[in-house]
């Protein structure tokens, strides 16, 4: 599992190998000195724009973004820049539509994180069979994964529309809310879900491939074992299969913590009038990322959107940690 | 009896429960295409038209003829954006993937955590301050609503380099790196020769992960490019869908369209996608 090897042996140019000292040739100082330089400073140069570019577009920005948190900076009127120390954080703390985003954002992160890994492992057990098509059934659980969210989120605008909405009527079917149809966007625990579906649809293939890998390097005489004590699937599934990929699995929980607290696409595009960024007509539904995105570009206050980001980090942070501990445990306890 | 479940032929149940899997993951784009392809008054109807009708080409028209929003150009800028992207980072991630690998340089495993700590990070919580380092770029008025603006940024990404290493580690022997040495070949012909030709696999799975990944960007193109007449399709779809009066059978046309060159991809490439996504899961 490990890909920890031996670092490589250095080819040491002993005087003999050296091009430069090839005896039908002169030594040549030009070439003398390429050599070294080929073989002492060129593996810096290789790897050179991986860090230049992050240096500038990833990491600056968001040392940048705290420099930028603490000005009022806006895009209306650049005349109004100046300092404001933590008069942007300040006025975060009484923001009610900071809270309610922040409120919103913490709802859809666990309608649709925990489903989705649960079910992810659910799925990633029963591709861990010996399957006919077993290369079909992969290749399928993975269409979700390629389809720009964009595009799914449309459809899922459509298949969510009250009145001639596939949903609805499918639910008409089992007898739920045949009088009156479920208005998906009025309240937040409709429109939370509507959303929650999106992101579980998108992401449970994904995550049970990468199960799925795990699972294949567990050594299969611990099964044998199992089953001769007398363990069935299901207890198998749990006291077996998930404690011994636990680095996996935590793995998808920072992962799926990361990306759900940054939800963007799903809400923005789950409204019909997308780019007033409200999220619901009273915000039902507005996450951070969406806030970010309104109260910079909407309102064209960059120096408030950048305060909010911050926060924003803080929290995934917080969360990521947490999370990462609760399922460390989770897996380690055995009670 | 006691036999791992990679043993254990699947059950009926098995096979049933995948199948709903596999059908609720397949749903969606069906019935993209069901209401690409029918008119207004067919999707009004109760219960739901659930087969495909005969107006996509009505549709697709009605899309590529719009007066506000330039859906054919948006498509170009994608396929341009994700074709650089995806170019620039093989290559320099084949590259640097290869140093990581192969060559002994001082502060390498050093630099080595510093890539794996980057994957970490979350670029998007940066995007405020991008937004304003891309003004300060040079050419008149920055970067933004330009090309540039999406593609610099992307250029490289340290899952690639990531991933680059780990294959290039198993798959190209240290021997036959010193061999190529020793009959005075240079690092850049060493690259060539013998590293590209080893691990063509993973650069066509690092290919097609970095082209999806790029060709379904939304929320910072949207950011940088949002409000000008040519975008990314993915902008241009969410410009298609937005307004007081919105016909979804052209929205989803749309969507259909920006949404198969990649199901073209997984038809091509799905084995090797499945088998990139699996091995960068063990591996790390």
């Amino acid at each position: 599992m490990s890909p920890t090897r031996a670092a490589p042996t250095a080819p040491r140019p002993g005087p003999a190998a050296g091009p430069g000292t090839d005896p039908q040739r002169r030594p040549s100082a030009w070439r003398d000195r390429w050599y070294r330089f080929d073989v002492r400073y060129l593996p810096y140069l290789l790897i050179a724009p991986f860090f230049l570019l992050f240096a500038v577009f990833g990491l600056f920005p968001i040392v940048f973004n705290g420099i930028v948190a603490l000005r009022t900076w806006r895009l209306d009127d650049p005349t109004l820049d100046g300092w404001a120390g933590g008069e942007n954080f300040s006025r975060l703390l009484g923001d009610g539509d900071f809270w309610n985003a922040l409120y919103n954002t913490f709802g859809i992160f666990l309608l649709s994180t925990v489903p989705q890994l649960l079910l992810a492992l659910v799925v990633a057990s029963l591709l861990n069979r010996k399957l006919r098509a077993q290369t079909w059934f992969r290749v399928g659980v993975l269409l979700p994964y390629i389809t720009p969210v964009t595009a799914s989120t449309l459809i899922f605008t459509v298949v969510f529309a009250r009145d001639t909405g596939i949903a609805n009527w499918a639910l008409s079917l089992l007898g739920i809310g045949e009088t009156e149809p479920i208005d998906w966007r009025a309240s937040k625990w409709a429109s939370w879900i509507a959303i929650a579906t999106m992101v579980n649809w998108k992401w449970i293939g994904y995550n049970a491939l990468l199960y799925l890998a795990a699972m294949q390097s567990i050594p299969r005489d611990v099964y044998e074992a199992a089953a001769v004590d007398g363990a069935g699937p299901w207890r198998q599934l749990w006291r077996i299969t998930v404690p011994m990929i636990r680095p996996v699995v935590i793995f998808t929980v920072v992962l799926s913590t990361i990306g759900g607290l940054q939800l963007f696409t799903e809400p923005m595009l789950f409204e019909p009038n997308s780019a007033a960024a409200t999220g619901g007509a009273d915000g039902e539904w507005q996450t951070i990322a969406q806030l970010i995105y309104k109260v910079g570009w909407r309102d064209l206050n960059l120096g408030y959107a950048a305060a909010m980001s911050w926060a924003l980090f803080l929290v995934i942070l917080i969360v990521a940690a947490v999370n990462a501990l609760i399922t460390n445990r989770l897996g380690g306890g055995k009670r | 009896m006691g036999r791992a479940p990679q043993n254990m032929p699947g059950s009926f149940w098995n096979y049933l429960f995948l199948s709903v899997v596999i059908a609720f993951s397949a749903f969606p784009l069906y019935w993209m295409f069901v209401i690409a392809t029918n008119t207004d008054e067919a999707l009004a109807k109760i219960p739901p038209q659930v087969v495909p009708g005969g107006e996509l080409a009505t549709n697709l028209r009605e899309v590529f003829s719009m007066q506000d929003v330039f859906f054919l150009q948006s498509l170009g800028n994608s396929v341009i954006v994700s074709s650089v992207v995806t170019a620039s980072v093989l290559f320099f991630c084949s590259l640097a993937g290869f140093a990581f690998a192969k060559l002994r340089f001082k502060g390498r495993n050093a630099l080595m955590i510093m890539v794996i700590l980057t994957m970490t990070v979350p670029n998007q919580l940066g995007v405020v301050a991008l937004y304003i380092l891309m003004g300060y770029m040079p050419g008149e008025g920055g970067w933004n609503g330009t090309l540039l603006a999406v593609i610099v940024p992307g250029l490289v990404t340290a899952f690639g380099v990531f991933y680059m290493r780990q294959f290039i580690l198993d798959a190209v022997p240290d021997e036959l790196v010193e061999a190529a040495r020793i009959d005075g070949a240079t690092t850049i012909r060493i690259f060539w020769s013998v590293v590209v030709p080893a691990v063509r696999p993973a650069m066509a799975v690092l290919g097609l992960l970095t082209f999806v990944a790029t060709w379904n960007e939304f929320q910072w193109p949207l950011i940088t490019l949002g409000g000008t007449d040519y975008p990314t399709s993915m902008v241009a779809l969410s410009d298609l869908a937005s307004g007081n009066y919105v016909l979804y059978r052209r929205v989803l046309a749309g969507a259909l369209v920006a949404t198969l060159p990649l199901l073209v991809m997984l038809v091509i490439g799905g084995r090797q996608i499945v088998r990139g996504i699996m091995e960068g899961a063990v591996k790390s």
